[in-house]
């Protein structure tokens, strides 16, 4: 304890310090403002070049479906259609395995069958193996997480040898019995939006994945002891009561998938087919805008360069819409929750 | 049903489990449960991992009474609660050695299923815990996993009204009922424990986050519950004890063999526990020599 004899230690910041908190104060607020005028500037820079584009030809560019140089006609319809669709389908997909898997992480499974196993073995609270269960799961998270760092080409080559081939048999024999459905309309021959989604599905995994388990993993256990203690089975608990109460998480999870599919390129120039066309079977070989930039750009003139910028203002667009509409989702998702 | 089969519950480990009418129905002679007695725990020893929580506890729960367990934090008053209807089944590494009959049957047994235990001896949790959804569903919630058929707004009325809690909510059923107060929330979890009308109700300090008059609107509560409800009760309130228990068993925590072990010190009816304990520990206990 400080008696009154002592001398005192306190004393106002010198001038040095509120100087360096004043600069640190600045070069905060000039990097957070470097970031918007960034992407302001690329915002604008695209505008720009796409502008000539967008005088001459308008929303025809929008809604036409036909992209051929030599007859001068160029329209981005079934490439639009090809994002949207590929990445609804892909997000649906990874959504659908990315939750299960952040559920059966979450949920513990795994360490709760490595302890299992150890203790039929007697192990399971010997100094070398007590942490084994957790050490196991903390390697198959991170697992998943390394699937975030495999480049898409790699992806893309994955698709073509490995995912093709396998889903063309079913895929074929799903199209020769149920052609009558739009979806099985056309056979598979190679890429197409199926591998597209598929192989999209597996890139958004890691994202969906990991912030979907950290939504639940968020969830208070004394929510899931309720719930046990009321009587649920563990599958009624995930579903009545853990699932709801991490949705916001698990959709904002979802969301950020989304804008990623919807942007990524070079796995599915390889896989999509470049094709120009609009069809709603999974089989059908399409295009994505930004497949089509990735395949345009190289032997652009000023002209295409234009169109290109244009239809990658689209892209921008979708994104942007998509999102915006996310975060209302999300924000009645996080109201209904706080409101008090 | 058996879909919350736990690997790590060893006495639970891969086995047809029954229904729960099964369990309804028990099995007088094949436990030792006599008279009155719907729960009889017996626990030798008790373990969480390697950590020996509990040991040598034999609590007998007489049907239509109150039993209450005092004792000092960290005694294992939860841990044994939480015994009676398997919710430490949820925790890795739990184990006992002992059984815990229920209506004559051993609900350990591995032909036993503990959701179905679960749903004859419910649970109010030390700490409020609602669903992150509407009161009204809060308290329906465990109506509609029994499959209830008939008016779940009647129940839901009822079991809010024996919390104490219909008056302050009845505007605002569609309301989260994680917007109430502390207090409020607690009584809500109540009310959705009572709902589904359990033959036993554990209680794990349900008025710790109460104030003094709702505290005793859920005194009154247990008392009229128990003609219908068998109730055990953890508290830290002595007065509370001996206002509404039938029963009382003292528990302490025996530090002599290294660990911090807790047992059962005495247990008898709450009039001879508070007016006339035997241990030493008891009388030192509820003269509040120490805590
Ligand atoms: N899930 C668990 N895993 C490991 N140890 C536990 C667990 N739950 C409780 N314990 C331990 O068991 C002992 C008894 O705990 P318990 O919660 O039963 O005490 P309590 O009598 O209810 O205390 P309080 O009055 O403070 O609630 C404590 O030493 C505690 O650390
Ligand atoms: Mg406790």
């Amino acid at each position: 304890m400080s008696t009154v004899e002592e001398p005192v230690s306190a004393r106002p910041p010198t001038a040095g310090e509120y100087a360096a908190n004043g600069a640190f104060r600045w070069s905060c607020y000039g990097f957070g403002a470097l970031v918007v005028v960034l992407l302001a500037y690329i915002v604008l820079e695209i505008f720009r070049l796409g502008w000539p584009a967008m005088q001459e030809r308008g929303l025809a560019f929008v809604v036409g479906t036909v992209w051929d140089p030599n007859r001068n006609e160029f329209g981005i319809l079934p490439e639009i259609w090809g994002t949207l669709y590929s990445s609804l389908l892909g997000i649906l997909i990874g959504s659908v395995l990315g939750v299960a898997v952040a559920i059966f992480l979450a949920e513990g499974f795994v360490a709760a069958g490595v302890f299992w196993v150890l203790s039929r073995f007697g192990l399971q609270y010997t100094r070398l193996w007590s942490h084994f269960p957790e050490q196991v799961e903390t390697f198959v998270k991170t697992l998943i997480q390394l699937l975030a760092a495999i480049p898409s080409v790699v992806y893309g080559l994955w698709g073509i040898f490995v995912v093709i081939p396998a889903i063309r048999p079913m895929c074929n024999w799903i199209h020769e019995g149920l052609s009558g459905i739009p979806f099985f309309s056309t056979a598979l021959s190679g890429p197409g939006i199926l591998p597209a989604a598929i192989v999209l599905a597996i890139m958004v995994l890691p994202i969906i994945t990991s912030i979907s388990y950290e939504a639940l993993v968020a969830v208070p256990p004394k929510i899931r002891e309720a719930s046990f203690g009321l009587g649920a089975t563990r599958w009624e608990t995930i579903l009545g009561v853990l699932l709801p109460t991490a949705a916001p998480g698990i959709f904002g999870a979802i969301l950020l998938a989304f804008g990623r599919a919807l942007g990524e390129t070079m796995a599915l120039a390889m896989l999509v087919g470049n094709s120009n066309t609009l069809s709603l079977s999974l089989f059908s070989p399409a295009n994505t805008i930004a497949a089509l930039l990735a395949n345009n750009f190289g032997e652009a003139g000023d002209r295409e360069v234009s169109l290109l910028m244009y239809a990658a203002l689209v892209l921008l667009i979708i994104t942007l819409v998509v999102n915006i509409l996310g975060s209302l989702v999300l924000q009645k998702l996080v109201v209904k929750e706080g409101k008090r | 049903m058996s879909d919350i089969h736990n690997p790590d519950a060893h006495i639970s480990a891969g086995h047809p489990k029954s229904s729960p009418d099964q369990i309804r129905a028990g099995h007088p002679k094949s436990g030792p449960a006599n008279g009155d007695v719907i729960i009889d725990c017996n626990l030798h020893e008790l373990y969480y991992g390697q950590f020996k929580a509990v040991r040598d506890t034999h609590i007998p729960i007489r049907k239509n009474k109150i039993t209450a367990f005092i004792g000092p934090s960290g005694c294992g008053k939860s841990t044994v609660l939480r015994c009676l209807n398997r919710m430490n089944d949820l925790v890795r590494g739990f184990r006992f050695d002992g059984h815990v009959h229920f209506q004559g049957r051993n609900i350990y047994d591995r032909s036993i299923d503990p959701v179905a235990v679960r749903r004859h001896i419910g649970m109010v949790f030390q700490q409020p815990n609602p669903f992150n959804m509407s009161i009204y569903n809060n308290v329906a919630f465990g109506l509609r996993l029994n499959g209830y058929k008939g008016s779940i707004a009647e129940r839901v009325e009822q079991a809010l009204r024996r919390a104490a809690l219909w008056d302050e909510v009845k505007d605002k059923l569609k309301q989260n009922g994680l917007s109430l107060s502390g207090g409020q929330q607690q009584r809500l979890c109540i009310a959705r424990a009572v709902a589904t009308e359990p033959k036993v109700l554990l209680m794990d300090e349900p008025c710790s986050a109460l104030d003094p008059i709702a505290t005793r609107r859920i005194e009154e509560l247990m008392t009229e519950l128990k003609q219908r409800f068998t109730i055990a009760i953890v508290t830290h309130n002595l007065q509370q004890a001996q206002r509404v228990a039938d029963e009382t068993g003292f528990l302490y925590v025996d530090t002599t063999q290294g660990g911090r072990t807790g047992y059962l010190v005495e247990y008898g009816s709450s009039q001879q526990i508070f007016q006339d304990p035997r241990e030493e520990p008891t009388k030192q206990y509820i003269r509040g020599e120490f805590s």
